[in-house]
């Protein structure tokens, strides 16, 4: 007889993403292993075998004698539905046993909108949603990811998070795991030693009080964990473990492709983004390493595509010699080869031109603001002059589209501000008429403005987050100043920017919120088809949580801030340094220009900052 | 152009049948066997498979055509060293030149395997005979242009009734799969439309061989 999960999958969508089985997926003897752990990414199959991070630590633990990391993925609603009806609990693709059996589960939080989805699994596997709940070692839950750096929204579900880099803490983390489980320590006896290990929070050794207004009063440390965690970095990126076997997907996910990753860290300092400061210090990767890895990867993946990715990749040192490898390669191996993110400078314009690949309509700039004050506020440092230069030779060169990204809400903004959107946008439209080789297939100029959603641990931490009536006035200003046919005008949903908001400088309060949230159906909240912003309000009435107190209150520079006990490298001094300037209109040089002391260089023991 | 014979069983039946031709792409390229190109501002390797297969349906005959760069593989090598690079479930069973037009492919053997639950009823095999030796069968047939009506009966070369066990049957039909083709799963769905009380708890199909239309073995 067929079984359920078989009898199942011909009823939904994709069935591929929940089968396993691919190339390079890892098996192991269940008697050689000691420590099993369920590796959760709290969204769809396509967008978590597109993480890099992921794959990253997939190797890495499964490289560890005695340990087998297998996946498990948020499954669509139909298969949720079916799942629930037949009671089928959340399984992991390698070995389809069920999440509840494992000793770990892991979970790698990359966006705010994805906590239900958290919860949404641990309900699914039948796993107690509260840490204080589980009462064992077994289902030990972890979790890591750029979210992990205001990790107060998950504190009564999460048992300990892991902060920073994975690569190294993940393995320690997984010794001193083994070890407690062949001793038959208590949870209590784990907690306490882990806390130990640099870059891992226990939530439940830290207690938060708050003052009648609402803010943070104190947080009381305790079991002797230390007043703040300080995250993990690798320093020397050419000899960190590297997986060069990675899985290939059977089934289409969102980036098909093999990945490289060219440098960690940022030097552009760019005020409102949180990865530019969090992933800091920055560290480079030689051409020599990345090439020999790219090949080993492509020959062992089979993928006819590559990118080079980091936060600014015209901002490797040895881009030159490493596209002077890999362009000859790829091309001799019909692999084709992109380079995203790129600046508009005259070295990029030279390279877009030599990767053969580079299709006519790919043009994206992201100036952010529509002013050059207000990009001189954020510290954005692309220049209307440097747009207009690419948009010229880009024209004359045959390209007819051009995509720009913009953010409405930033601090200080005026509706001159937002119009000078749309002027940028005309001078755009008329260096094509002007340059334009063939105009006969016309223009197509697609702008899209974000709300600005301030992050912790960048130097907009303490701002305002506009009403979403503002937002949406501005977008609308914005709108009926557009009169070409050419420009195609979105913006962001505005409900989810203003629940994103509220989770990224969210604090404890939020658990019951998050939890009701889940309860109520939320689920899937990063997807336009499930998300639904009327539970979440229900949610927050039902907690007695007012969300304006996250987003449009605005945070006082003196104020003890959930995330403090988090220590990314970066210091508070200079992110309210970097406040200062940008109210003062004042540009920050990128670090190449001279170091700004942001800090995050004393995380360096053995190399120095290579910004 | 050198073809292969493949089978897709086990867990690999999910995969679709764009999915398999981009898991073949790729194994091509794991195997260092490499694919020529079509030519064009977008080349796409040249591999193309003979009669796409529906998600969920097993088969140990599918025939892939392909074309290779460079100098002449021995086609056991290609073989061997395509079934070191293929995931689970997918398993080149031969290699060969010189294959047969893809337009004299007409018939396929398929079984169609009818799960009950609560056991086969008695009669059940004698109605289903019934059923399928009967002058016409309308089915609904879902298409791109929205749902129509299709006879089966005339596509049917042979068809009969076999217990497995207790809970379970197989048709074993001999059909027609191009100009016009059949989807096996619509017999089932003929089971459901006439024969509702015989409705099976869960269909699933096979495909066993390929031949021309006289029958004769296609390869």
């Amino acid at each position: 007889m067929t079984d359920l999960l078989q009898r199942i999958l011909p009823t939904v969508q994709k069935p591929a993403r929940y089968t396993g089985g691919e190339y390079n997926q890892v098996i192991k003897d269940p008697a050689d292993v000691r420590v099993n752990v369920a590796f959760c990414f709290p969204d769809t199959y396509e967008i978590g075998m597109s993480n890099v991070g992921m794959r990253i630590l997939y190797g890495v633990m499964n490289q560890m004698e005695g340990v087998w990391c297998q996946r498990v993925f948020a499954p669509w609603g139909d298969m949720e539905q079916a799942m629930r009806e037949h009671n089928l609990p959340l399984w992991a693709l390698e070995s389809r046993k069920p999440v509840k059996d494992f000793d770990m589960i892991a979970f790698t939080i990359g966006y705010e909108m994805c906590y239900t989805n958290i919860l949404n699994m641990l309900s699914l596997a039948g796993v107690p949603l509260h840490a204080s709940e589980r009462k064992g070692l077994k289902n030990m839950v972890f979790a890591g990811g750029v979210c992990a750096f205001n990790p107060e929204p998950l504190a009564d579900f999460i048992d300990f998070f892991s902060l920073g880099e994975g690569e190294d803490i993940t393995e320690e983390i997984l010794r001193l795991y083994d070890r407690a489980k062949a001793e038959e320590w208590t949870k209590d006896a784990f907690l306490l030693e882990v806390s130990k290990i640099q870059g891992v929070y226990v939530p439940s050794f830290y207690e938060h009080e708050y003052n009648a207004d609402g803010t943070l009063e104190r947080v009381t440390v305790t079991h002797g964990a230390p007043e703040s965690v300080t995250k993990r970095i690798i320093e020397d990126l050419d000899n960190a473990y590297y997986p060069t076997k990675m899985i290939v997907p059977s089934t289409e996910i969102v980036h098909d492709r093999a990945n490289l990753e060219v440098f960690r860290g940022c030097i552009r300092g760019c005020r409102f983004c949180q990865a530019g400061f969090s992933c800091r210090p920055v560290r480079k990767k030689s051409a020599k390493v990345l090439y020999r890895q790219a090949k080993e990867t492509m020959e062992n993946s089979g993928h006819n595509e590559v990118t080079l990715s980091s936060l600014s990749t015209s901002d490797y040192r040895e881009l030159r010699e490493l596209t002077d490898d890999m362009i000859p390669y790829c091309h001799d191996n019909n692999i084709s080869l992109s380079v995203p993110s790129l600046r508009a400078d005259n070295f990029s314009r030279e390279l877009m031109e030599r990767l053969q690949t580079v299709r006519k309509s790919g043009l994206t700039f992201a100036p952010e603001a529509g002013t050059q004050r207000l990009r001189d506020v954020i510290n954005k440092s692309l220049t209307e002059e440097e747009i207009l230069t690419t948009c010229t030779n880009a024209f004359a060169g045959g390209w007819n589209n051009v995509k720009l990204y913009f953010m409405l809400g930033l601090p200080t903004e005026t509706d001159e501000d937002v119009l000078g959107i749309a002027e940028l946008v005309y001078k755009v439209i008329q260096t094509w008429k002007e340059n334009a080789v063939n105009k006969k297939r016309g223009l197509r100029v697609h702008v899209a403005t974000a709300f600005f959603v301030p992050k912790p641990h960048t130097p907009f931490q303490w701002e305002k987050q506009i009403t979403q009536e503002e937002y949406l006035r501005r977008c609308k200003l914005l709108k009926s100043h557009f009169y070409s046919k050419s420009i195609e005008y979105d913006y962001h949903e505005s409900d989810l920017s203003h629940l994103e908001a509220v989770m990224a400088r969210g604090d404890r309060r939020l658990c019951p919120v998050i939890e009701e949230a889940a309860k109520l159906g939320a689920r899937l909240d990063g997807w336009d088809e499930y998300f639904r912003y009327d539970l979440w309000q229900e949610a927050f009435r039902k907690c007695g949580v007012d969300t304006a107190f996250y987003t449009t209150r605005g945070y006082g520079e003196d104020e003890h801030l959930a995330w403090d006990s988090i220590d990314v490298g970066v210091t508070k001094d200079f992110l309210l340094r970097e406040r200062h300037r940008a109210y003062e209109e004042k540009v920050t040089p990128d670090c190449r220009h001279g170091c700004a002391g942001c800090g995050a260089n004393k995380l360096l023991q053995e190399v120095e900052c290579d910004a | 152009m050198p073809r292969l014979l493949f089978c897709k069983t086990g867990d690999a039946v999910w995969m679709s049948h764009l999915d398999l031709m981009r898991v073949f792409q790729r194994s091509f390229k794991r195997a260092a066997l490499p694919l020529t190109h079509t030519k064009g501002f977008n080349p796409r390797p040249s591999v193309s498979i003979a009669l796409p297969l529906s998600v969920g349906v097993e088969s140990v005959c599918e025939l892939l055509d392909f074309d290779l760069e460079g100098e002449k593989i021995p086609c056991e090598e290609i073989k061997e060293r395509l079934n070191g690079a293929l995931v689970s479930g997918v398993r080149v069973l031969d290699c060969y030149e010189g294959g047969r037009k893809l337009r004299e492919l007409a018939l396929l053997s398929c079984v169609v395997t009818l799960e009950y639950d609560a056991g086969v009823s008695e009669g059940t095999v004698e109605r289903l005979s019934g059923l399928f030796a009967r002058e016409s069968l309308v089915v609904e047939k879902k298409g791109k242009n929205g749902v129509t009506e299709q006879d089966i009966i005339p596509m049917i070369r042979s068809l009969c009734v076999v217990p497995v066990d207790g809970n379970t049957l197989e048709l074993q039909a001999f059909i027609c799969c191009q100009n016009p083709s059949l989807n096996p799963m619509q017999l089932a769905a003929a089971i459901e439309r006439y024969l509702p009380d015989c409705k099976p708890d869960f269909v699933k199909c096979r495909r066993v061989d390929i031949y021309d239309n006289d029958e004769k073995c296609f390869r």
